[in-house]
């Protein structure tokens, strides 16, 4: 009971302004994409100050990690960022496979036709998380459709997702040294067939939609009113921040892991890393909230450029799982980053020779992209943050971890 | 750059203040610093023109118990002009564990330096406002530190409930 005493003798001092006004906004607050919670100083409706106040979500990943062999911290980073939650295996295993490689008396390696499967998965998945990002965009600001839209098209991906790993949103599919043999998927057999088939009809449907959506949504003229011009992040500041991925291309850094230090087999692909410029018709300037969101559109395109290769190349035959008897890492440190939808999601790990990580750290892209808020948001508008929280696409599993 | 050549500059200009070079283990070698150097190490990491360090892609804390009673921050910076990337490790006692903060040269640093902070206890000097980040305020301990024993109660409320 002590600490009860102790948290009542906590003195808190306000010492607002005289027209100043505090607001919480969140936690539960549906603009808010999670759990967030912005402590708004309001003079007006204008924004002194948004301080973000993060941990409703904390689950303390890392040190369950501690506990934890190294597969069976796999389903941890399904909880992470769960919109993307393949990229975010796939992130971890990139990290504990290049471990696994250092020790030159275990020959290690990923087969091909588990490389070629994990591309095309997360691929994928990176378009249901940017129809995610685009579908809630809309509706903060007002456009109900899109987001219908969104969810139509995104549900036939989470049921191709659920053919190949039998979950809709926790996958725990891609595993370290391969993929999952859960739902067994040879090669030749009707049931790869049946699903390439589904990926490219998938595909056939939904690229002329993307169009559609940039029709509806992109330039439509209250979007466009809301988002252009407000909250420029500058290339200097984005860096400094650590913004990366989609927020980093926004502010107009030709910047792509997958291209610029291509891991797995990107570099067997050709697709084009979209950067925003300024659009002077619409009067968007780079690095606002309309070119953030504009990049999204445009990766979804270049996804769907890579899967069909994928699909016009076949997958490899071969197994599905390196033969790995144990995962043992030498001891050692590493930091690997994989380019997630929402940035470069990074992971640190060390290891002391056991198969449980002594350290294990997620550097989560939202995290960086998030502390940028505070300085985004001065002096702009209330409404103005909903449009910069939604551009910046968090989402707060990710956050908190 | 190399990891070797970033360590020779280092070596060159700071003198005592850089430790070692740790190229034994496996993975991503690292350039152990003295933590007073710190901040002027990575300032001057990030204002060389030659070096350029212009992000910093992860601050992270470890406890060292397995060796020796110590927390360390380890600092994983990255150039996006000239693609080299560098692994900075920096080691505190436990008992005493304040070294000045770099969130100046990189705004990220700050968010990631309170996360130090909330879950190792490590105290950054000059941070302008390091408060708990992802654990409430009237938390007590730092959960990652390997000696850490989780409270009874939190609250009046019983923790293995």
């Amino acid at each position: 009971m002590e600490t009860t005493q102790q948290t009542e003798s906590k003195i808190i001092e306000l010492k607002p302004f005289a027209d100043e006004m505090v607001v919480n906004m969140g936690p539960q607050h549906p603009s808010t994409h999670g759990v967030l919670r912005l402590e708004l100083k309001l003079d007006g409706e204008v924004v002194r100050e948004a301080i973000p106040h993060i941990g409703y979500l904390h689950r303390c990943f890392e040190k369950h990690s501690e506990n934890l062999s190294y597969p069976q911290i796999i389903p941890f980073t399904d909880r992470m960022d769960y919109i993307a939650a393949m990229n975010q295996n796939w992130g971890f295993c990139l990290a504990v496979e290049k471990l696994l490689e250092m020790d030159e008396s275990k020959n290690f390696e990923v087969p091909e036709r588990a490389e070629y499967l994990r591309v095309l998965i997360c691929e994928l998945n990176r378009i249901a998380s940017h129809l995610l990002s685009f579908g809630t965009y809309g509706m903060d600001l007002g456009a109900f459709t899109p987001f219908l839209y969104a969810f139509r098209d995104r549900e036939r991906l989470l049921l191709l997702f659920e053919k190949i790993c039998g979950a809709r949103l926790t996958y725990n599919y891609i595993r370290i040294g391969g993929v999952s043999e859960i739902i067994p998927m040879e090669s030749g057999s009707i049931a790869e067939q049946n699903f390439l088939d589904e990926v490219e009809a998938f595909l056939d449907y939904f690229e002329p939609l993307i169009d559609e959506y940039n029709e509806l949504l992109t330039k439509n003229s209250i979007f466009v009113q809301r988002t252009m011009g407000v909250a420029v992040m500058s290339a200097e500041m984005a860096l400094s921040y650590g913004a990366t991925g989609p927020n980093l291309r926004g502010s107009g850094i030709d910047w792509d892991l997958r291209r610029d230090e291509p891991y797995s087999i990107y570099d067997r692909f050709d697709f084009d890393v979209p950067v925003a410029v300024d659009v002077p018709e619409l009067g968007a300037v780079v690095g606002d909230c309309w070119c953030r969101y504009k990049i999204r559109m445009d990766e979804m395109k270049e996804s769907v450029r890579i899967v069909r290769q994928i699909l016009a190349e076949g997958l490899p035959d071969g197994p599905v799982m390196a033969d790995l008897k144990a995962v043992r890492p030498p001891k050692g440190e590493i930091y690997f980053r994989s380019e997630a939808p929402r940035g470069e999601l990074g992971f640190y790990i060390v290891s002391d020779g056991t198969p449980k990580p002594v350290r294990l750290k997620g550097r989560s892209p939202c995290f960086s992209a998030l502390s940028a808020l505070q300085e985004l948001s001065r002096g702009l508008m209330v409404a103005d943050i909903i449009a910069i929280i939604g551009s910046i696409d968090i989402v707060m599993g990710e956050v908190d971890r | 750059m190399k990891p070797e050549e970033i360590y020779e500059v280092l070596t060159k200009q700071f003198g005592e203040a850089v430790l070692g070079f740790d190229t034994e283990l496996a993975g991503d070698p690292n350039i152990r610093i003295a933590p007073s150097a710190i901040a002027d190490v990575c300032q001057y990491l990030a204002e060389t023109d030659t070096l350029a360090f212009d992000s910093l892609m992860c601050l992270s804390g470890l406890d060292l118990s397995a060796r020796d009673e110590e927390l360390a921050v380890v600092y994983h910076l990255y150039a996006m002009q000239h693609r080299h990337s560098v692994v900075l490790k920096t080691a505190v006692p436990k008992t005493d564990s304040h070294l000045p903060s770099v969130s100046h040269i990189w705004k990220t640093a700050d968010w990631h330096e309170r996360e130090a902070y909330d879950l190792y206890g490590i105290f950054f000097e000059g941070h302008t406002d390091l408060r708990r980040i992802l654990l409430p305020d009237d938390w007590d301990g730092y959960p990652l530190r390997k000696d850490y024993k989780e409270p009874e109660f939190y609250r009046g409320m019983r923790v293995p409930y």
